[in-house]
């Protein structure tokens, strides 16, 4: 059954234990983060001392908190005061305990023996228990950072669930670098009583996520995460990265197919059949999420590539061809006529369409617009916008500027920029398919009006046509595997 | 544990609907000449027992007997050789020029898995396996031979006929439903050699849990 964990990241009120003045310490640094993030829930600090800390009143003990007016308590107090506050939290109403103390089965014996007895306590008191030594819950729809440390981010459609606290910051950042948010993360920490897999359950539950993003190294039950994440899939998108290649599996070795097997291995097919989304590595795992978050899936394989210019196209179509989903499929005939009426005849009649220069100022609107509804193309990756907002660019800083004309065609070129993007995007919203746009500019030149759109829209400007390929490649396997179990 | 005999190992997957090469076993030269009669020339020559596993390492294996006085040197000499309670296994001999290798294990983490890829003498070597938690569907054991490094070997070549997807298919998913049963450890058949796509185990070994023999 899934753990319900409504009350860690949706909480009506939020206790901080540990709370000093000294702006360095854990219990500090989670009540700033909750109350200059936006939270708009009760706060109540509890600390050694009764003092006020970032305007906030500090009392010793829970007893002074009022009844059902916080759902979540936060850990930031040494092992051993601990149980004693689980049990006076619930007592208060309490339903949810994020333990970012550390001094857990992380240090050893003893730590093992505390966390099995919180973990037996919260079992008993009917309390979620996650940690203990995790960096903490951040969930924007909520308004809440309740973590140890930086950074905020935007709120989106993504939710993080890490084994390791660094990459749900790195997540993080990547979210405040693109603008595409994220729903709910968590730090799992030690994971004593809530697991990956139940952050991951609960997920697929949760209406503001619709793709989860996972860091995991370990596992200690193989086949139950496999059974378990495989029906998650079905209805949400998983995106993991796996740290580490051994697990600790053993087999017997005396045939070839064992000896042949490796965790990797083992754990590359468990990843295939139960749908997950596997990502090389970090940074293009936040890429592929965020292109689950933002664009809709696919109905088949086949790609439109349009490009203003030839380069481009040519190594996008070399990349289509290399990957293990996608088609670049040839261009229908009505299409060709359709386009015919829209250029001189340059143009290179096929997949790529390749403008070669010939368009005037409405022919990208117009061409995408028929392109986009055409039954016999599923998605499309589009190149070479950004070119004329570039111009504008050097144009607008340069000595003659906004003398000669200059001030008119800067503007004509940024319009025109913004204009395109927002064109993409109807043309995907209208007709429910895939549009990537792909531009080094999407990190060269951020302010670039075209980049900019896009992402003051919610969408993704990709930073080559190489890594929109590789996304669109991931949510076709994606769209694939569903497909078939469902 | 216990290495089942080749002959149990082929009994067990035969019965499950897995291809093996035609075959027989005989305790004694007479019975070895005329199972040897029957199926036919060339053929190949195995000594047969449950403590022979890797018997090419062990120099137990004959391949390729043209005629009955190559047989009959064969089998003598393997006879005069027999260890504990083995036996004679008499196979038909495929010629092909492809081998893949397929197979089940049991993972302490997930379980058993089905295993299936490039086969043959360089099967270590290569390396190129991929596996799936068993048991498996349709679409995952297409989905494991499509992801081999190497499916382009599988293809159509020099006449002849590329790897049956569909028979390998059901190849796999008999061998996941194999796995169902605990008693069963580990499955080798390395290799299948492809006889018109087909791949048909020409060796098989079956690891058994010590207890249910």
């Amino acid at each position: 059954m899934t753990k319900d964990l409504k009350f860690l990241f949706e909480p009506r009120g939020v206790i901080v234990t540990g709370v000093s003045s000294h702006p360095g310490k854990f219990g500090f640094v989670a009540l700033h983060n909750i109350l200059s993030c936006g939270y708009e829930g009760k706060v109540f600090a509890i600390g050694r001392e009764e003092s006020t800390v970032l305007e906030q009143k500090v009392t010793t003990s829970l007893d002074s908190i009022p009844e059902n007016e916080a759902d979540l308590m936060i850990l930031c107090t040494p092992v051993e005061m601990n149980e004693e506050l689980l049990r006076k939290a619930s007592e208060k109403g309490v339903k949810a305990v994020f333990c970012a103390a550390g001094g857990y089965s992380e240090t050893g014996e003893e730590g093992l023996k505390a966390e099995k007895r919180l973990v037996a306590l919260a079992a008993e008191l009917d309390l979620v228990l996650a940690g203990p030594n995790g960096q903490g819950v951040v969930s924007p729809p909520a308004g809440l950072c309740a973590q140890i440390v930086a950074p905020y981010a935007p709120k989106g459609r993504i939710a993080v669930v890490s084994q390791s606290g660094n990459f749900v910051s790195s997540f993080l950042n990547y979210a405040n670098q693109t603008g595409i948010g994220i729903s709910r993360s968590v730090s799992a920490g030690n994971a004593a009583a809530t697991e990956i897999i139940d952050f991951l359950e609960w997920f697929s539950t949760d209406p503001a996520t619709d793709v989860a993003l996972c860091y995991l190294e370990g596992l200690e039950k193989g086949r139950d995460f496999f059974e378990r994440i495989k029906t998650i899939t079905k209805k949400l998108p998983i995106v993991l990265v796996k740290g580490g290649t051994t697990m600790g599996g053993q087999r017997a070795a005396a045939s070839h197919t064992g000896s042949l097997a490796s965790d990797s291995k083992i754990f590359e097919g468990m990843a295939r059949q139960a749908g997950i989304t596997r990502a090389p590595n970090i940074e293009s795992a936040f890429e592929i999420a965020a292109t689950f978050a933002t664009q809709p899936l696919p109905s088949g394989p086949r790609v439109l590539v349009l490009t203003t210019a030839g380069g481009w196209g040519v190594v996008t179509a070399d990349a289509i061809s290399n990957s293990s989903e996608l088609v670049l499929t040839p261009l229908p005939n009505d299409l060709k006529e359709e386009i015919n009426k829209l250029l001189p005849p340059r143009w290179s009649k096929n997949n790529p369409i390749d403008l070669a220069g010939g368009e005037t100022r409405d022919t990208i609107p117009e061409l995408l617009s028929i392109a986009s509804k055409h039954p016999e193309i599923d998605s499309i990756i589009q190149l070479g916008l950004g070119i004329q907002g570039n111009t504008a660019n050097l144009v607008r800083t340069g000595k003659f500027y906004p003398n000669h004309g200059l001030e008119r065609i800067v503007n004509f070129h940024e319009r025109q920029e913004r204009r395109y993007a927002e064109v993409s995007i109807k043309a995907s919203l209208s007709s429910g398919k895939p549009i990537l746009i792909a531009s080094e500019l999407a990190t060269t030149q951020p302010n670039n009006p075209m980049v900019k759109t896009i992402r003051d829209s919610g969408q993704l400007c990709y930073a080559s046509a190489n890594r929109a390929v590789s996304a669109l490649n991931h949510l076709v396997r994606y769209a694939i595997w569903r497909n078939q179990s469902n | 544990m216990t290495t089942a005999s080749e002959s149990e190992s082929r009994q067990i997957v035969e019965s499950a609907g897995i291809s093996v090469s035609r075959w027989k076993t005989a305790s004694d030269i007479d019975e070895a000449l005329n199972a040897a009669r029957e199926i036919g020339f060339p053929n190949a020559l195995k000594l047969n027992g449950s403590s022979i596993a890797h018997k090419t390492e062990q120099g137990f294996v004959r391949l390729n007997l043209k005629t009955e006085s190559e047989f009959l040197n064969a089998a003598n000499e393997l006879l005069e050789n027999k260890i504990d309670d083995s036996d004679l296994l008499i196979t038909e001999m495929l010629s092909g020029s492809r081998e893949v290798i397929a197979g089940v294990v049991r993972d302490s983490q997930f379980g058993p898995c089905v295993m299936f890829g490039f086969g043959g003498v360089l099967a270590e070597a290569i390396a190129d396996v991929e596996f799936r938690l068993a048991p498996i569907t349709p679409y995952d054991a297409r989905d494991l031979i499509s992801s081999l490094k190497t499916t382009d070997l599988l293809k159509e070549f020099r006449g002849e006929e590329a790897l049956d997807i569909d028979a390998t298919i059901d190849l796999l998913i008999k061998l996941g439903d194999l796995a169902k049963d605990d008693k069963i450890l580990s499955i080798d058949l390395n290799p299948l050699i492809l006889v018109k796509g087909i791949p048909i185990a020409v060796d098989a070994l079956v690891e058994i849990k010590e207890e249910s023999l």
